[in-house]
This record gives structure tokens, sequence and C-alpha cells, in this order.
């Protein structure tokens, strides 16, 4: 493969070279090589169990390759300690597909923990952050509740304002519209590009929501048994002619998807 | 790895040893693994816990207080009743009945105590803590932690440790007067013994250095305690099976280094007391 010289103009701020990754038996990333480009939205698509969630863990280095590399701003990462990956973590907020919220804490805590651990120390900073937060995300006056008292799209929308409490320079959003109802969806679509737009976050979404992707992709990535077959803007993907990518963005089932419904 | 022909004779013999190197490989493993996270907690120990380790701290503390002091005070007040019918006959054939005084209180203080509050806290704590932690591994909230940027071991673990030492000596003070009062209550009401008899025994046989050997047991009991239920919970399998299992382990792992700790620290303490004292004979 040919490596980009280093003084291009547009360097990746994220980029996988040849990365692979299993567990047990099972192969989850195959040679997998993806240049993420630095203040625009990459829509990672795939079937379930293709790997995208396995995928943004390398990112912030909750998993490590078998082999190949990870490198975060021409910064190889995938070797680095916990104690080295801090800053690094920083920098990227990461919203995980069940949410992950703290549920010994209430809303407004959850919000705040990245901050309060980051040593701000202002309470009434954090505050302000934490409505201004919840405002973004439609659930303005939910401090105090508890995780558990909440449906699960609320859930998410928390775990998303504490994704972007700390003003991230980069956001990995897990399945972030999963859940939400059609008009709250299209809202989370706006936040995500209007943080692109006016924060310059780089946001990596990974989607089965393909409305969503369309609306928010610069470039669209397919992974498929974890190599990707097919990446390009919204418009080639649209128009490309590979089978499995039809099928997947049009959510056909083929016959082979169906043969198990025949024995009914 | 090709699996051997099941009817060959190879096949037999290597299965069984095959079985013992698995078991020993990742028995080793999985200790070298927790004295790891054990240095890891140590760490954090001395390194100190910050606001919210301390608020996690504090919450642990009431957590495992109301929830364990009646029920150690409970079996605290039946054992020594216990021991106290049990031990009666053989003292008083010996004409030594005056004497349960210092039996019951050097039993209780030493072994009963400690041991008894340690074995209920294991089941506590190996219930209560190594389920939420497993609960939280599960649903990604200790990869939720680490993304952004804080350490699961000193946030949850070190805290919940610190906790466990702090509060395995209280307890331990609470199941020794309730296993005292339920010796007393036998042996001066049931038994007819002397009151005043009773008391200056138990005041003979029983040193401060004696009462500091039972608190420095509970003391490392409750960092075993600790320690191995945040243990299984950062190592929780996956799903709600995962987390069942994860306690059960905590359990009876911790019941086991209690065990054996007990018994070290017995050796060792008495070892040291007759170090200090040459002169004085371990009384009775
Ligand atoms: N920590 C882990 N240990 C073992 N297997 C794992 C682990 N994490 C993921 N896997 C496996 O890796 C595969 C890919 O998982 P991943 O969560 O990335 O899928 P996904 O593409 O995000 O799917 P979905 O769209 O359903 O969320 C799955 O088969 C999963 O079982
Ligand atoms: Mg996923």
């Amino acid at each position: 493969m040919i490596q980009p010289t280093t003084d291009m103009p547009d360097q990746p701020i994220i980029r996988f070279a040849d990365v692979h990754k299993r567990f047990g038996s099972l192969v989850v990333l195959d040679a997998l090589s993806l240049d993420i480009p630095a203040d625009q939205t990459t829509v990672v698509i795939g079937p379930s169990g293709a790997g995208k969630s396995v995928l943004l863990k390398h990112i912030v280095g909750l998993l490590q390759p078998d082999s190949g590399n990870v490198y975060f701003h021409q910064q190889r990462i995938n070797h680095l300690s916990e104690r080295q990956l801090e800053p690094i973590r920083k920098r990227i907020g990461f919203l995980f597909q069940m949410g992950a919220l703290f549920d010994s804490m209430t809303v407004g805590e959850n919000i705040a923990f990245p901050l309060r651990h980051q040593g701000i120390k202002s309470e009434s900073d954090i505050q302000q952050v934490i409505s201004e937060k919840l405002a973004v995300v439609g659930l303005s006056g939910s401090e105090k509740k508890m995780p558990a008292d909440l449906s699960g799209g609320q859930k998410k929308r928390v775990a998303l304002a504490r994704a972007i409490a700390m003003d991230p320079e980069v956001v990995l959003y897990d399945e972030p519209t999963t859940g939400l109802d059609p008009i709250r969806a299209d809202v989370i679509n706006e936040l995500i590009l209007k943080l692109k737009e006016e924060l310059k976050v780089t946001g990596i979404v990974v989607t089965h929501d393909m409305a969503s992707a369309f609306k928010v992709a610069d470039q669209i990535v397919m992974l498929l048994n974890g190599k990707i077959i097919a990446q390009g803007t919204p418009q080639q993907i649209k128009t490309m002619e590979d089978e499995d990518v039809r099928h997947f963005i049009e959510g056909r089932a083929n016959a082979e998807d169906l043969k198990a419904l025949h024995r009914l | 790895m090709t699996p051997a022909d099941p009817s060959s004779n190879r096949f037999r013999i290597l299965s069984p040893l095959e079985f013992l190197g698995k078991t020993c490989l990742s028995l080793v493993l999985t200790l070298g693994d927790f004295v790891r996270f054990f240095v890891a907690i140590l760490a954090g120990i001395f390194r100190g816990v910050d606001r919210f380790g301390l608020r996690e701290m504090l919450s642990q503390m009431f957590d495992l207080g109301t929830l364990s002091i009646p029920v150690v005070m409970l079996t605290g007040f039946f054992i020594g009743a216990v021991l106290v019918i049990e031990a009666y006959p053989q003292f008083h054939a010996l004409g030594l009945a005056s004497r349960l005084g210092s039996v019951t209180v050097l039993s209780v203080v030493k072994q009963i105590g400690p041991v008894l509050t340690g074995v209920m806290l294991a089941g506590r704590v190996g219930g209560a803590m190594t389920a939420e932690l497993g609960t939280m591994r599960v649903t990604e909230q200790i990869e939720a932690l680490r993304s952004m940027a804080a350490d699961p071991v000193r946030t949850l673990a070190v805290p919940r440790v610190l906790a466990c030492v702090v509060m395995t000596p209280i307890l331990t003070v609470f199941s020794d007067i309730l296993g005292i009062f339920g010796g007393w209550l036998i042996a001066v009401h049931v038994q007819g013994i002397n009151n005043d008899q009773f008391w200056h025994f138990a005041r003979v046989g029983v040193d401060i250095y004696t009462i500091n050997t039972g608190l420095i047991k509970a003391l490392f009991f409750g960092l075993a305690i600790g320690a191995i239920a945040c243990y299984k919970g950062f190592r929780c399998g996956n799903g709600a099976q995962g987390v069942g299992r994860a306690c059960t382990e905590a359990f009876v792992s911790s019941f086991i280094v209690i065990l054996i700790l007990n018994l070290v620290l017995a050796l060792l303490l008495t070892n040291i007391y007759v170090m200090v004292w040459p002169n004085q004979p371990p009384i009775l």
C-alpha cells in the first residue's frame, strides 16, 4: 500500500492501518485500513455483528488490535498504556451503543462526570453545561432523574449529552438515533451536522438508520465480515452496483437471508 | 489443534492430564492477573481518593453498615451463647467453670468475631458489590469510565476496598460485643457462674494485644473481601448469568482466603506476641 506523504495538507485525524482483531476464533476486523478525515462526518454501516462497535473502541484504546496500527493525529496509539491514553481520551467523546450511563448517578451527575473528572471546579460552570447540553438533546429539566427512570430513547440522549459535554474534537456516535422516534432522530441528525459545522467536530457515526446516514455523512463506509466493502460519498454509495451494498441500503433481504423462514 | 481420536488409549491418558494442565495454567494466570489488580488497588490506596472517590467510599460504608450490623450482631450473640453452653460441662467437670469468662471473651475476640464478620461480609459483599460492578461491566459502564480518561480501579475499586477495610473491624467490634454478651448471659444467668468472677477472668485473659489481634485479622479480611469482590466484578462474564457466577465465585474465593488468612495471621501474631513478651506464656 502506498503511504500518503507526510506533507499532505489534509492528514486524516484517525487512521486504521491493516488492523486485525479477533475474539477467540471469531475474526472481527480483517486487515482493515481506513482514513477518517478531520472536520467531517464518516458514517459506518454494516450488518449486525460486522464489527462496527469494535472498530469504534479501537479509536479510544478500549480494544487493541492483534496486529496493525491505529493512529490519532499521526500518533500511534495502540501500544499506549491506560495512563498514556488519557490525554487522547479527553479529546474524544464516546456515545456507547447502550448508553452506558452510570446508574448510581443522576442525569446531571452523569453529564458532569467528565467535567469534574477533568478538574473543572466551578459549580456554576458545570450546572451551565448540564442544562445547556440537556436542552440540546431535548431533555431540559431532567437533571435530577435517575437513569433507571428514563425510557430507552431518553437514556440514549442523556448519553449523547454526556459524550459532548467536554466539547470534544472527535465524537464517536454508536447508533445515535436507534430507539428514537423519527422526529427526535432528525433532531439528533441536525445536532451532528451542527457540531460539525459550528464546532468543527470530527464525527464517526455507526448507524443502521439509512436516512440518517445519507443526511449526516460526508463519507460512508460499509463494513462486512471485518472488511470494508464500499467507501464513498453518499452519492457514490447510492449509485453503487455492488449486490451487498444495494441490498443493505435498500433494506431488502435476499434469498439466503430468508431461507430459514421457508421452514415455518 | 486437532482433536485426538477418542477411541485411542492415548486420548484416555492424555485427557485427564490435559485437563489438569489446563486447570493449573488457568489458575496461575488468574492468580497473576489478580496480583496485578491487587497491586493497582494498593497503589491507588496510597495515592489516596479524590472527592468523588470519598463520596463513593462513604456511601459504600453506609451500605455495608446498614446491611450488615444487625446480621453480624445477631449471629455474634447466638454463637457466643452456644459457645458457653457447649463448653460449660467440660469446664465444670474440671472445676474451672469460673474461668469461662476468659474462654468466652478470648474465643470471641480472637476468632469468632473476626471470622464470623468476615464470612458474613463475604456473602453480603459478594452479593452486592460484585453484582454492582459486574452489571457495570456488562452494561459497558466501566468502558465508559475508561473512555472518559477515568481509571476504573481508582474510581470504583479503591473506594470499595477501603470501605471494606474500614468497616470489617468496626463490624467485628459489634459482633464481639454481642458475642460476649451472649456468652455472659448464658454463663451468669443460666449456668449460675458468679458475675464478678466471670468479669475478673475475662479481664485477666484479655489484654489490648489480644483485642488488636482480632481487629488486625478483621482488617486483612476486609482487604481480601473487597479486593476479591472488585476483581470478580471487573472480570465478570457477559449477561445476567455472568454476573450471577461472578457473585458466587467472589463469595467462595473470599471464604477460602479468609480461612487461610486466619491461620496465617494466627501463627504470625502469636509468634510476635511470644517475641515481644518472651516471659509471659500465652494465657490459657
Ligand atoms: N469483548 C468482546 N469479547 C468477545 N467478543 C466480542 C467482544 N466485543 C465484540 N465481540 C464480538 O465481535 C463481533 C462484532 O461485534 P460488534 O459489537 O462490533 O458488532 P456491531 O457491528 O456493532 O453489531 P450491532 O450492529 O449489532 O451493534 C460480534 O460477533 C461480537 O460477539
Ligand atoms: Mg454495535
